[in-house]
């Protein structure tokens, strides 16, 4: 039978409301005093309701962070005791260590974004996840579009029609900068979340093979092959643009910007200043290569800001590569890509059509915007 | 809801059949054939050790051993395990124009003067074959405006990969080594994949917010390494471009040829062609708008037109008349080369030439009408259905398919396009998902061609009608769907596996018992 866990931030979202942006550390309490009031409970529910029949067995904390809810839902449950009515992240980092110890086939998770960063510096990709949007700030691709939505995708994936798994980018967003109005947004880390399978037909046995991984790796196949000599290559950051380095036989840097020249790794999660430095120090042609990174699309700004403005400037518009699986373009379809250096100048400059590798010699035309 | 409508309660049949050599017996046969006479021994020897030994085999070939009556009725119960469009309301396979194939026309190709004769008999003795081909030619020379024909390729992408093949011998001829082309993302997928395998890079524009490829997008896409474009019209859904002369003069104007995929043209006979639009190559389906069979997935015919002066780069040979005779041209020095054996598959061609001379040119463009206004007319019952959209609803004409969504349905209930997929089976009829890429949600294609009745297209949006009643009200007997067929999952994966994949006999025993090994 499957094992389904369940951790629920019970404050997330509160902030929101009362235009609190976030109810990290003292704001929950500024939150509570205007007025503020948990929405989560309903939000997982709402999700939740969805399954009935299923046959499944969850798993959850006690109380507000999931025991709670599955009680009023009349789900059976076993919920791990010690888990008290006022929380904190750290209960979420305690819950998602014992999820990971019960080995759970799915762990559901219903918060924001710093629920999730909670939830994947514990499990980082070694659970398959799905995050129930309920908090406040969603920059995360980690969750799915609505509470309902989520509940569709753990029907079905108990079900069996959606196993195969894809890694989403965790992001992390500074709350003080985020109330200033500013987005500091950095990329956290990686959770394998389910996608639906673009075949029709559930996949319930059998040797799996992993389409998503098989379209990673032709991207990157294309963009690697187009590498040519005397170009110093600056790759970073995310998954996509890692699966390059590993096409190099390389170990690049998941989370940071590296450089490459004549298929040799020259710099390692380099910074802003060490990329003019090696910019200064090349005689020939540079080009940055960037993966749009979480659900938003950005391809600067977000997760990569060693891209300073000044690099950016430095390589020039024309020699931005960008690449991108085709489901990931899909997934961003009607909507630009976008860009956020912090230099209002060069984001409006940097806008227009921009062509996307996303296969095998294969490209797409996308419109990058400044907003 | 319509009630009135019959929906069919529908079994699929289950043989539990073997594959045929599973069925052989050693020593059956079909046809006894009389032992040799002495008169014809004494002229000939024994047939065999004139071989010279070393292409003379020493076992018998691996072929199954069976009696007529068995091997009749292993087919005829595979028929019955059978869906094909002989046997449903079939317009669920949007973009692939299920329409009827005239019966009448197999007695043309299944006459001994068609059936029998050979590709490599002398010109002088097929002078009626090649005058088929000829005029089949001429037909299109009205139906696309165009100048020259090419019957070689065997399909529709390989239609469109022999015309990839003749921009790059045009090019090279040239002397230019232009390397881009250029498609849409609602075209259909073989033009984002052919040009590839003849060493072009792709470039894919993104539809506007009319669900028109996106000018500005291709604006930006154009430069002097483009090489051609390579586009549908009207795309796979179902919108026509019709600012296609904009996109067409813009590419003309640095140098790239122009390539219209017309795998597709019902809705298009009589009214727009593709000399008008300014394309330059275009390819056309015999086994779609023309009525041939598909065969399930061929022999059939990608016809390529072609401007007069790319005439020398089409795959030779060519069909010519001097005078009263036909012949084939293989003069043709600067040719991509062959793309297939010999020179088209007969059979579908004699079907589509008999099918057009059936119809005349007045035929033709009703044929077209017709399906348009079915198409016109299924849309309309669609949209009523609950959870059922359309894309890029604001433009509201189309020409002879839509791309419908179920989003909505999917929102409120949590079934969508794969879960109405499994349910139809039980209703005797199928539907498809669409091509990718799946950016419209939850998506599905229907194309109501000519030649279905008012009551078929009705039973059909009925059972769909019916399906969406389910998801909202009836859930379990959709989960559990299909229920009236005799496979309930595919295993996929098998298909991307090299490890697994069988497509012949031989290597399954070769991948699943080691046959080769044994031997």
């Amino acid at each position: 039978m499957i094992k389904i866990g369940l951790i629920v931030n019970p404050i997330a979202g509160m902030g929101g409301a009362v235009a609190l942006k976030g109810t990290d550390g003292e704001y929950l309490d500024r939150a509570r005093a205007m007025g503020a009031v948990p929405k989560c409970h309903e939000r997982v529910a709402s999700a939740l309701s969805v399954l009935k029949d299923q046959d499944m067995r969850w798993i959850t904390c006690s109380g507000p962070m999931g025991g709670d809810i599955l009680r009023d839902l009349g789900f059976p449950h076993r919920a791990l005791p010690g888990f008290g009515a006022s929380t904190t992240g750290s209960d979420t980092v305690t819950a998602a260590e014992a999820m990971l110890k019960e080995d759970v086939d799915l762990l559901v998770f219903a918060g924001g974004d710093g629920t999730a960063r909670d939830v994947a510096s514990v499990v980082g990709q070694r659970l398959t996840v799905l995050g129930i949007p309920a908090g406040v700030k969603i920059h995360s691709a980690v969750f799915a579009k609505t509470p309902k939505l989520a509940g569709y995708a753990i029907r079905e994936y108990v079900e069996g029609v959606r196993r195969e798994t894809r890694p989403a980018e965790v992001m992390d967003i500074d709350e003080d900068l985020f109330r200033m109005g500013q987005v500091s947004a950095r990329l956290f880390g990686y959770m394998n979340v389910p996608v639906s399978s673009r075949s029709m037909q559930a996949k319930k046995s059998g040797r799996h093979i992993d389409s998503s991984k098989v379209r990673l790796e032709e991207v990157a196949a294309s963009v690697a092959d187009l590498m040519e000599r005397g170009t110093l290559y600056l790759l970073g950051s995310g998954s996509t643009v890692t699966a390059v380095s590993a096409r190099l036989v390389m170990d690049g840097t998941l989370l940071g910007v590296d450089a490459v020249l004549d298929g040799c790794l020259v710099g390692k999660d380099l910074c802003e200043r060490g990329l003019l430095d090696l910019i200064d120090r090349h005689d020939g042609d540079i080009k940055i290569v960037v993966s749009p990174i979480g659900g938003q699309g950005f391809i600067f700004g977000r997760g990569n800001q060693q891209f300073s403005p000044a690099v950016i400037r430095a390589v020039g518009k024309e020699n931005i590569v960008v690449m991108a699986t085709q489901d990931k373009m899909d997934d961003l379809f009607g909507r630009p890509l976008l860009v956020d250096t912090g230099d209002e100048r060069l984001d409006e400059e940097l806008c227009g059509y921009v062509s996307v590798f996303v296969g095998w010699n294969r490209k797409v035309m996308w419109f990058l915007s400044d907003s | 809801m319509d009630m009135k409508t019959k929906l069919r309660r529908f079994h699929q049949a289950s043989w539990d059949e073997p594959i045929i050599f599973e069925l052989s017996e050693p020593g059956q046969r079909g046809v006894l054939i009389p032992r040799v006479g002495s008169k014809v021994k004494d002229e000939v020897g024994d047939g065999i050790s004139e071989i010279p030994s070393c292409v003379r085999r020493t076992d018998l070939p691996d072929l199954p051993e069976m009696g007529q009556f068995q091997v009749l009725r292993h087919f005829n119960h595979l028929a019955q395990e059978n869906l094909g469009a002989d046997y449903n309301v079939d317009i669920g396979q949007g973009t692939c124009t299920m329409k009827y194939s005239p019966k009448v026309n197999e007695a043309f190709v299944s006459n001994h003067k068609m059936a029998d004769i050979h590709p490599c008999q002398e010109e002088s003795t097929v002078q009626g074959a090649l005058e088929i081909m000829y005029r089949l030619g001429e037909c299109f020379r009205e139906i696309c405006g165009l100048d020259c024909f090419s019957l070689q390729p065997g399909g529709g992408s390989h239609g469109a990969l022999a015309m990839a093949s003749v921009v790059r011998a045009y090019f090279k001829g040239k002397g230019e080594d232009r390397d881009e082309v250029i498609t849409t993302f609602f075209s259909h997928p073989a033009d984002a994949a052919v040009p590839i395998v003849k060493g072009f890079k792709v470039v894919v524009l993104p539809p506007d917010e009319e669900g028109l490829p996106d000018l500005e997008a291709f604006k930006a896409a154009l430069s002097e390494r483009t090489a051609a474009i390579f586009f549908t019209n009207p795309e796979d859904t179902g919108i026509y471009n019709s600012r296609i002369r904009e996109f067409t003069g813009l590419a003309r104007s640095v140098g790239a040829l122009c390539c219209y995929d017309q795998a597709n043209a019902n809705g298009l006979l009589g009214i727009a062609r593709a000399k008008e639009a300014d394309f330059d190559l275009s390819f056309f389906n015999l086994h779609k708008t023309f009525s041939s069979p598909h065969g399930c997935g061929g022999p059939a015919t990608g016809l390529v037109a072609a401007r007069e002066y790319l005439r020398d780069y089409l795959p030779a040979p060519l069909v010519i008349k001097t005078g009263n005779s036909y012949s084939l041209d293989w003069d043709l020095p600067k040719s991509c080369g062959k793309v297939k054996s010999f020179y088209g598959t007969l059979p579908a061609i004699v079907r589509a030439y008999a099918w057009i001379r059936t119809l005349g040119a007045d035929g033709l463009k009703e044929a077209s009408m017709v399906a348009v206004l079915n198409n016109n007319y299924v849309m309309k019952k669609l949209l009523a259905i609950k959870g059922c959209s359309m894309a890029y609803p604001h433009h509201r004409a189309r020409v002879e398919q839509v791309r419908y969504s179920w989003e909505r349905m999917k929102e409120e209930t949590g079934f969508g396009t794969g879960d109405v997929q499994r349910r139809i089976a039980d209703f005797g009829t199928h539907y498809w998902s669409s091509h990718e890429p799946w950016v419209i949600p939850e998506p599905f294609t229907i194309e109501p061609c000519e030649s279905y009745s008012k009551a078929d297209l009705d039973e059909y949006c009925a059972i769909l009608e019916r399906i969406s009643y389910e998801c909202y009200n009836e859930p379990e007997i959709v989960k559990s769907a299909p229920n009236s067929s005799t496979i309930h999952h595919v295993d996929h994966d098998v298909l991307d596996d090299p490890e697994r994949w069988a497509i012949t006999w031989r290597s399954y025993r070769k991948k699943y018992d080691g046959y080769f090994k044994k031997k």
